[in-house]
């Protein structure tokens, strides 16, 4: 069957069930429907005055009494400097636990360990927000077992709640945690700041482990998944690399090329009518896109702008704007610098938020949709404004999803910021490798060489044309790079399907073909 | 012409091509080797586009190393020919 972007998607796949195609940005959104698959919690009693404590990882996984297909779950609040994913995976594979799904909610740099164990056949199902290094590449190359899942972050808190991912054991890690499982991202040693990701682990887990460097005395204040979902609690030496965990500040970018992007990008938000008082933003933490922020908080300041919220993703560079009072508080779902757990902790205005609150979009109240603007990345866009993020020049796995869909789909204005070709290389497709934010919901792709608004917002074109913005049709501008850089070769991938984008409602808007020609 | 001396010229920057070029003995004719990025989307139009240059030269006896970054081709032309011109001693006012 072919999905709403002409898309063969099968419509059984071994191991993952019936697929259904996407069929438009908000097709299957109905209003107030309760969906028929609806996942309660598990329920798991203790007695009074008991201990939760077990003296390793290994002790509490045994309590737990994994088994061969389980489900395990973690989160990516610690980012490249994970150590317990792995831990787990390793203690799993020394009982002998075998046909593992492994559902965390990003895969980083730090988990380049799973590749034996995908090999091997040990981890034979994926669902990640993001697959990048080696493992993309391996399993680019056909070599987990089933397609993986790449689904956005709101899509993965939807995934639980219908039973698309059902959790058997969650071990989560956190900076600080007490003797009943209260624990945070917010403070300790390894201080990694919100820890809004593993709140729908905790509460739909049948198994809940926590893990931490830090046991604080009772009670571990504030704290984000809470005692009543946990069910064990241990103390590790170490919960991974403290510094790719809690990595100083991100700074603004250097990049002239990006600086220029960015200019233009704050400028196309200034002209967009949605830049006044009350205006709500999300960007995002790489080269360009963080580098509107810089820009927009210019502007904000020279017009006397005070936004309401930012969302995100959230960078020190956000907190600055929050303290400078540029936006009255920050939801905060997942922190990307050290220096921004402490302005979760003490800042009333810094709310730690969870993923299901941020972009959950079968939920009555995600924050995505209330955004006004969203600055998003890209690694390639097309003429039709599809964005790709989770694969490479070569079709190799080598992204994330993230909330890229999410944020799109909710904001009244999205917008793209990337370069128009990158190490020659052009950005603009006639069609994307993989889609994984729909041209329906992105509005705005801003390049050095110009800006592209999408026809269905001719309105907006005007406005920008006005304020000097430098306009150009997409396949114009595709034109015009294309003759700089060279058409590239097309390269041939394989027909075997080895991952599927599952947009955000839980249809499934591309799939992922192996890759032949990786070493 | 024949190069005489050992030469370079760009860096390993990103969007840059750094060519050496290496002088061979005369009659045993040109071998280009290309290592690139882009390897898979560009390496005909790499071995087309150096070779033009090396045409243009008259340079039939050379080894010429190229480690391309996604250079767009004025460079690459640009490289070449300024490598070229190094191991021949003609081109002034640079190394």
């Amino acid at each position: 069957m072919k999905n709403a972007l002409g898309v063969e998607i099968p419509e059984y796949i071994e191991g993952l069930g019936e697929l259904q195609p996407y069929q438009g940005v908000w097709k299957s959104i109905i209003e107030d429907e309760v969906p028929s698959t609806n996942i309660s919690r598990t329920l798991k009693a203790k007695k009074a005055h008991t201990s939760k404590f077990c003296d390793s990882l290994e002790e509490a996984i045994k309590k737990c009494e994994p088994f061969d297909g389980m489900t395990v779950t973690c989160h990516h609040h610690l980012r490249g400097g994970d150590g317990v994913l792995m831990q787990t995976i390793e203690i799993l594979d020394k009982m002998g636990i075998k046909d593992i799904t492994l559902a965390s909610s990003s895969l980083t740099s730090a988990h380049d360990g799973l590749v034996p164990y995908v090999e091997n056949g040990m981890i034979t199902k994926i669902f990640s927000s993001g697959i990048r290094g080696r493992l993309g590449e391996i399993i680019s190359m056909g070599k987990l077992k089933h397609p993986a899942i790449i689904h956005s972050h709101g899509g993965r808190v939807r995934d639980f709640l219908t039973g698309r991912i059902k959790p058997d054991l969650s071990v989560l890690a956190a900076s600080a945690a007490d003797e009943e499982g209260n624990s945070t991202g917010s403070h300790g040693p390894s201080a990694f700041g919100s820890m809004g990701y593993a709140d729908i682990d905790a509460r739909y887990s049948k198994n809940v482990i926590v893990v931490t460097d830090n046991i604080v005395e009772y009670p571990c204040v504030p704290s984000t998944v809470r005692q009543h979902f946990v069910d064990h609690v241990v103390k590790v030496d170490s919960i991974g690399d403290a510094s790719k965990i809690a990595s100083g500040t991100t700074r603004i970018t250097s990049s002239p090329m990006d600086l220029r992007i960015a200019r233009i990008g704050a400028t196309v938000i200034e002209h967009s009518g949605l830049f006044k008082d009350g205006m709500s933003f999300q960007v995002g933490a790489g080269g360009a896109s963080l580098a509107v922020a810089k820009f927009l908080r210019e502007d904000m300041k020279r017009k006397n702008i005070q936004g309401s919220f930012m969302i995100g993703g959230v960078t020190s560079y956000g907190v600055d704007m929050l303290e400078e009072g540029l936006f009255k508080a920050i939801f905060d779902v997942q922190s990307f610098d050290a220096a921004v757990s402490t302005s979760v902790l003490n800042n009333p205005k810094h709310v730690e938020i969870t993923c299901d609150q941020y972009a959950n979009p079968n939920n009555c109240g995600a924050m995505t949709n209330k955004l006004d603007v969203v600055v998003l990345g890209a690694l390639e866009v097309d003429v039709d404004f599809n964005v790709n993020v989770i694969t490479g020049s070569s079709g190799e796995i080598r992204g994330a999803s993230g909330g890229h869909s999410d944020t799109a789909s909710g904001a009244n204005l999205s917008v793209i910021v990337c370069p128009s070709f990158r190490g020659r290389l052009p950005i603009i497709m006639d069609r994307v490798h993989t889609v994984v934010t729909p041209g329906e919901s992105v509005d705005v792709i801003v390049t050095e060489r110009g800006v592209c608004v999408n026809p269905a917002k001719p309105n907006l074109a005007a406005a920008l044309k006005k304020a000097g913005v430098k306009v150009v049709d997409i396949r114009d501008l595709k034109k015009e790079v294309d003759s700089m850089t060279g058409v590239p070769a097309k390269k041939e991938l394989g027909d075997k399907i080895v991952a599927l984008v599952e947009y955000r409602d839980g249809t499934i808007i591309d799939v992922i073909k192996n890759v032949t020609n990786l070493e | 012409m024949t190069p005489k001396f050992k030469a370079q010229a760009g860096t390993f920057e990103s969007s840059d091509i750094m060519v050496l070029i290496e002088p061979v003995a005369e009659g045993s004719g040109r071998q280009v080797d290309i290592s690139s990025t882009v390897m898979l989307q560009f390496e005909e139009d790499l071995k087309t586009c150096i070779n033009q240059v090396l045409d243009v030269m008259e340079i039939e006896n050379v080894h010429l190393i190229a480690k391309d970054k996604g250079a767009l081709t004025p460079t690459i032309k640009a490289r070449v020919e300024t490598a070229v011109k190094r191991s021949l001693g003609i081109q002034e006012g640079t190394l």
